[in-house]
Formats: structure tokens, sequence, C-alpha cells
């Protein structure tokens, strides 16, 4: 693993090792740090995707282990272990799993410093991916963005490129408080370019800070996670047709960079909002809520969000991109802001 | 014939077990290696061959090294073929097989036996074998049941008089509560569900801190965050309850994990009630606990009732005692009402806990005298003169005076002593938690986060705006 990173300082690096990179980094610096999921000694799944691959060879069984199947027993285990100084990584299979667990997370993890006055902090990752995936059906394309943002005490987090995986979830693992990790299949094989700064073992990124991916006059467009370069490649298709869109990359949903958000609509007057979840109570609810209560006078046009259908996420191929924002869809709200048509 | 077979196959059998670890094979002559001393090691190529090793070791250098386990199958198949062999080798372990189709019983015949030390009236039973224990730490143990049954009857007063919210008392759990914290260290972790509070009075929580947490003001250890008996303190190793059912079981799974992983000489020991373990997190954590090999006491304290469901509608197994070895934990049934007994098995239980990392299962069999909590009237699912004789005939504390009594411990001027003298403390911590400030606004904002994040911030000083220009909405006792 460290042989091919070498060859691939100052150059690329792809989302996978990106993760691996800062889980091994941050493991081989601190004694607490262990990894805890199911299939950790199986690595010839086809369909699992091995962030945490050469690890147990590295650390060994007591840090790398295997958990029978019971998420919210494996999720009560590694909280506690938290509650007592040890700094578990618990990966979910995928999120949808996550919500046998959600009492644990939420009950135990996120409330559990405000509870007990800060005598108990649980310094925890919760990190797996999220949202759809491509031909896995309702059960195991669910986006679980907005409901882990809507509760206190949790930190949310959903990287886009390997810099970002690299820089969150070593910021993750360094926070003492309980941090959920959002991560994408889409993203795991895609490369990024990254630079040396990014694979220094003491490089992090603040959580709560966006990143501005591309400026731009015309239109802000909002994304997380995979819808992130959605929007980059509308704003390419807007370049053409003479609308300056300014993407902004998350990186964060809670805390959600509501400063950065604001401005940048303040200087380009048009919202639109991007992710691939279920449109009611989602994290383009609260950003539009955010812009209308702080920028209200500087629209020009309503805000608009695009997110999934409201339905279960179907399995056929033809369905499955129907009911999930494309490319196009950006780049109509886009326009529709601009009072062109659409 | 049959005999002849068995022997030949065995020797077989050790010849292949020093030759390639066995995954199957080896559980079974295992079991009888619980006595010795399983240390925490990294695998070494030594352990793996060494068919001697340590159990503990061996699970976790096979865990890694599964994959063999498919090449000893495979010599095990042409074995089997060879002697037609009384025992079958699925994954898993050697099982006999038997030609005839029997059922396993879904009853004993016999229920678990219970263990006892002390018979009704406190006196020793003949032939019960049991941990002796000091005159100091009996009258202790004694003095801090008389307080933790005072402390109860009046917070359940104060709550009738509508001085404290919300309050549930402990009522003929008393020997739970004490004995099981008197056999523990203060290094030992506590996650209880809600009816412990005796344990945290034995490692030194005041009748004021209790007091101060019931009337959430300033002074409370908890902020004010929390509904009344929700205790909680860092510094006596007691994690703050949660009002979630048996949540607290797999923590303390966690966190036993987390001591073992420090090598640290202590145990982590969690309670839980006879409806905590219809929950999944119950089931999780003891199966994991014996997978993980952790020092972690579970204590079960079977009262007969969660709220208004009696066990009869909760499980229909023997109880909770027969689920421990169902995920391979070591089990115990105790009298609940027994403090001896009680005292004995949990000090024994932390023994074995730490000298082997294990995890050890204790059912307490006992009831509850009170109602559920103060939101509660029992009397409307079960029989008045059933909850009367429990209180009387049964009451644990009674029980225990009698046995100090009868060693010259303790004579009835200490009980009106130490009764008056508690009821008196009582009475004073009530009056003065009462009268103290509220916590003040400043915590409302504290500890969602390590650092409170600007939105909070920003919260924080809209609110002192707003109470600023709108005094007469603001409560006088909640300082600012």
């Amino acid at each position: 693993m460290r042989g091919i990173l070498r060859q691939r300082v100052g150059s690329y690096m792809t989302v996978h090792e990106a993760l691996n990179s800062a889980l091994d980094e941050e493991m081989s610096a601190d004694p607490n740090v262990f990894l805890m999921g199911e299939e950790y000694l199986c690595s010839n799944l086809h369909f699992l995707y091995q962030i945490s691959i050469g690890l147990l060879k590295k650390y060994g069984p007591g840090r790398v282990f295997d958990t029978p199947i019971t998420e919210a027993g494996f999720t009560g285990i590694g909280i506690g272990a938290a509650y007592h100084g040890l700094k578990p990584i618990v990966e979910f299979m995928t999120f949808n799993f996550s919500m046998q667990a959600i009492d644990h997370i939420i009950n135990s993890a996120a409330k559990m410093n405000h509870m007990s006055a800060g005598q108990i902090s649980v310094p925890i990752v919760f990190r797996g991916p999220n949202g759809a995936i491509a031909g896995a059906g309702a059960q195991h394309s669910h986006c679980f963005a907005a409901w882990y943002a809507s509760c206190p005490g949790l930190k949310v987090l959903a990287p886009y490129s390997s810099e970002d995986a690299r820089g969150l979830l070593k910021a993750a693992i360094r926070d003492p408080d309980p941090v959920v990790f959002l991560e994408n299949t889409f993203l795991y094989e895609e490369s990024f370019p990254v630079s040396e700064e990014v694979l220094g073992s003491n490089f992090f990124l603040p959580i709560g800070k966006a990143k501005i991916e591309r400026e731009g006059k015309d239109v802000t467009i909002t994304a997380f996670s995979r819808m992130v370069g959605y929007a980059l490649k509308a704003a390419e298709i807007l370049e053409k047709e003479g609308i300056s869109a300014e993407v902004i990359n998350l990186r964060s949903i809670r805390p959600l960079d509501r400063a950065t958000i604001n401005a940048s609509v303040r200087k380009t007057s048009r919202l639109v909002t991007v992710e691939d979840g279920f449109p009611q109570h989602g994290v383009g609810s609260e950003i539009c809520t955010s812009v209308i209560e702080e920028s209200f006078s500087s629209l020009d046009a309503p805000v608009e969000r695009i997110t999934g259908a409201d339905v279960p996420v179907p399995y056929n191929e033809d369905l499955e991109r129907k009911s999930l924002p494309q490319v196009e869809d950006i780049v109509r709200a886009a326009r529709r802001t601009c009072n062109c048509l659409a | 014939m049959a005999l002849c077979l068995r022997t030949s196959s065995r020797s077989i059998l050790y010849y292949l077990k020093s030759k390639i670890c066995l995954l199957s094979s080896s559980s079974s002559s295992l079991t009888h290696q619980h006595h010795q001393k399983p240390t925490f090691t990294a695998p070494t190529a030594q352990n793996l061959r060494d068919p001697y090793a340590n159990f503990s070791t061996k699970v976790n250098l096979l865990s890694t090294r599964r994959f063999q386990s498919t090449k000893v199958e495979e010599q095990w198949d042409s074995l089997n073929h060879a002697h037609h062999n009384q025992v079958l080798d699925f994954p898993g372990g050697k099982v006999a097989f038997t030609p005839e189709m029997r059922f396993i019983s879904e009853s004993p015949v016999e229920r678990v036996h219970c263990y006892r030390v002390l018979d009704d009236n406190g006196q020793l039973i003949t032939s019960s074998k049991f941990k002796q224990v000091s005159e100091e730490i009996a009258v202790k143990i004694y003095s801090d049941m008389v307080t933790l049954q005072t402390m109860d009857s009046v917070f359940y007063e104060a709550q009738r008089q509508g001085r404290i919210s919300f309050y549930a008392t402990t009522i003929g759990e008393e020997a739970i509560n004490i004995a099981s914290a008197a056999a523990l260290t203060t290094d030992d972790l506590v996650f209880p569900q809600y009816r412990e509070p005796g344990v945290l009075l034995w490692r030194g929580f005041s009748l004021q801190e209790f007091a101060n947490q019931c009337f959430g003001n300033k002074d409370d250890n908890g902020k004010g965050r929390q509904m009344p008996i929700h205790y909680g303190s860092n510094k006596h190793n007691y994690f703050t309850v949660a009002a979630t059912i048996a949540t607290q079981v797999p923590h303390a799974v966690g966190a036993a994990y987390s001591l073992k992983m420090d090598r640290k000489k202590a145990c982590a020991i969690t309670y839980f009630g006879d409806g905590g373990t219809s929950e999944g997190d119950f089931h999780a954590a003891l199966n994991f606990a014996a997978v993980m090999e952790v020092p972690v006491i579970f204590f079960c304290r079977n009262n007969g009732w969660a709220i208004s469901t009696p066990t009869s509608d909760q499980f229909r197994s023997d109880g909770i005692v027969v689920k421990g070895p169902a995920y391979g934990v070591r089990s115990i049934r105790v009298d609940g009402n027994d403090t001896l007994a009680i005292y004995t098995a949990v000090h024994a239980a932390r023994e074995i806990a730490i000298s082997e990392n294990r995890p050890i299962l204790i059912e307490a069999l006992t009831y509850r005298v009170g109602h559920h909590s103060t939101s509660d009237d029992s009397t409307k699912y079960r029989p008045v003169d059933e909850i009367e004789w429990w209180r009387s005939a049964r009451d644990p504390v009674a029980r225990f005076r009698k046995w100090i009594e009868s060693n010259g411990w303790w004579c009835s001027e200490d009980e009106l002593e130490l009764r008056t003298s508690v009821r008196k403390q009582m009475l004073h911590a009530i009056q003065v938690a009462e009268k103290a400030d509220k916590p003040p606004i400043a915590e409302l904002f504290t500890d969602v986060y390590n650092v409170p994040p600007s939105n909070l911030c920003e919260q924080e000083k809209f609110l002192r705006e707003t109470m600023k220009r709108h005094p007469r909405d603001h409560m006088p006792d909640v300082p600012v």
C-alpha cells in the first residue's frame, strides 16, 4: 500500500487510497484508535469496498475486529469503548444498516456529553457508504445526511475528493465529539489530484468549513459528496451558455457552513441546492431556509432544490436514473434562476 | 469395536493437532482449560503450532488463520470415510450424532438452583459456603442499606408533595445494590440501568449530591440536564444513567474491552432488569462479550415485573440464568434478597472475569416492592397483599440485620440512632437542594460539543438579548 502511494506523491490518489491511508496514519499515531465492522477478515467478497485493506495484517485482530451481525450491538459496544477513552471507528457496510443502530448513535453517542454534563465524551467515528449505489434497490440506497444532521451533538461530514476524504477523516478521528462520516461508493475509485501537503501525516481539514470548488458570479450551486462532481459538470455546460456558476462543496453537513453559503449567495443572488436524498426535510431545505433568513434581500430569484424523487429508490436501471438527480436537472434549475428557458 | 475405532481416531486427532492448528476440534478440549490464565498476546508462528497454547490466544490467532481449517477439513474427510467415525466435523466443532430424533425440551424438569447463604431469618444455612465479611464491612453494608431505604422513602414523599417531579425507589432490592457494590473496587466501571443508586451511595456519593440531582439545581453534577434519578459521576466510575433500556449492556462490553486493552486489573459491571433482557442489546452484548473475551459482569435484577409486565409475559425460559450458556457465558442464579450470597457471587465473578478475561452472568431473584416509579400505581396490576408480604416477610434489610445482630455487631439502639440520623440528614439535604439556584443559562449551550460551535454561541447571545428586553418573562431563580 505504501509503495503505491509513493509513486503517486504530488499527483493523483483515489478516494479509497485516501481513506485507507488516513486510517493507517491515525492508527499508527494513536494506539487508542481501533476499527470494528462486519466482514473485516474476509477480503475477497467483490461487493465489499475494503477500505481497511492491509490494516488487519499491520495492526492485528486486537485493533481491527470483525463483528457478529448486529449493528445495534456492535455500535453500542463501540460507544461503550469510547466512553472509557478508546477511539473506535465503526464501519457500517452501508449507512442503511445504521438504522438498526440509530438509537445508540443518537441516544448513547450524540446526546451523552450533554446529558452527563461533560463527564462522558464520545470520541467515535461512524463511517461507511451512504446514498445511492446503482442497482442496489430501496433498502440499500437511502441517503442519511439529513437524518443525522438534524441531531445536536453529532457532527456529519460528507467528503467528495481524495483531499476531502483524507483531511476530513483524520479530523473526524481526532475530534472528541461523535462524527458520522458519509462516504460514497461511486467515489471510492475516482482519482483526484493531491498536493504534497495533503499527503502529510498531520494534514487535516477543519470541520464546518465548506470549499468553493469553482468560483462564479451568476448562481450559487451547493452540493455534497457525489453531487459535487455533477454540479461541476453542470457548471461547465452553463459556462458555455454564458452563466457563471459558483460551486460549493459543503464538506460538512453539520455544522453547516452558513457563512460561506450566504456570502456566495449575496454575491451571485441565486441559489440551487443539490442532493440525491429525499426532498422533504432534506439538506437543501435547511440551506434554503438559511439563505432566506440571512440573505433574503440579496435574492433575485426563488431558491431551487434539486433532490432525489420522493420514492424509495427503484432497482431498474432506467427508473433509478430517473429517480436521482442528473447533470441536466442541475443545468435546467440554474437556467430557471437566471430567467432563461429551461 | 466402536471403542477401538474411537481410540485410534483419537490418536490420529492428536497427531493432526500437533501438526496443524485446528479451528474446529480445539473448542471441545479447550473448554477444560478455563482455569488457565489466558493472556492477550500478539500472534506468533510459535503459538500457532502449539496445541497447548491457551485458548484466548488461540482464538485471536485462529480468527486470522481461518483459511487453514479448509486444509484440515480435507484431511478429516478422508479419515472419516476410512474409520466410520461416530462423530461429525462441522464448522464450529466436533459433534456426536444420534440416530434418535429427540427435541430438547423448552422447559427443564427442574429450574436452575438458586445460591443462598442466609435463610429467611437471617441465619446461616449450615452447609453454605460464602466469602467472609469483617464486622466493619458488614456494618457499612447494613448502614448503607438502611440509608438507601430511608433516602427512597424521603424522596418518594418529596415527590408526592410536589417538591420533585419524579422518583423511582429501590425498595426490596437494597441487598442487590449494596452487597454487589461492596464486592467490587472503585476501579470497576459501573453501567447502571436506573434502579441501582445504592452502588453510587456505597462509593461515596453524598445524600446532598443525590438531592441536588433530583432538584436539578446549580450544584447538580449533571447540570440539571436530566430527570431525577439519572445520576452519573465520573469520580465514582458510575456512568450516567440513560433512560433507554438495556443500552448500557453493550456499553459495558465496550468499556470492558477498553480495560482489557489497557491490561487493567478491573472489570465492568452492568445492571438491568428482567424486562431489559428482551431488548436486542442484551443478546448482542452477551454474544459479543463471549466472543471478545472481556471482563464484564452482567447483573440481572429479576424482580418479577417490568412496569406492569410480569415475567410470564416477558419470556418463557427459566428466567435469565439459562440464557448465559446459550451465548457461551458462565452464569449463576442467586437469592437477590440475601446480602451474603450476592456479596460472595459478585466477588467470585469479579475474580473470574478479570483473571480469565471472560464475561459472567448473575441472575438475582428478587421482588420490586415499590411501584415502577412515581408515575405508576402497581396495585392496579398486582395484589396488595403480595406486595405487603414481600415488603415485610422478605425484606432483605431486616434479614441482614438479624445476621449482624446475631454476630453481636448491631443492636436496636444503633438502629434507632442510624435511622433518625439519616432521616434528619435527608430532610436537611432536601431543604438545601430546594433553596439552591437553578443552573445558569450558559449551561444550556455547553457540552453539546467539546467546543461550542458558532451557531450555539449566536443563539446564546440572542437569548441573552431577549432576556434583557423582556425581564419579566425570566424566572428569578435561574441565574444568567
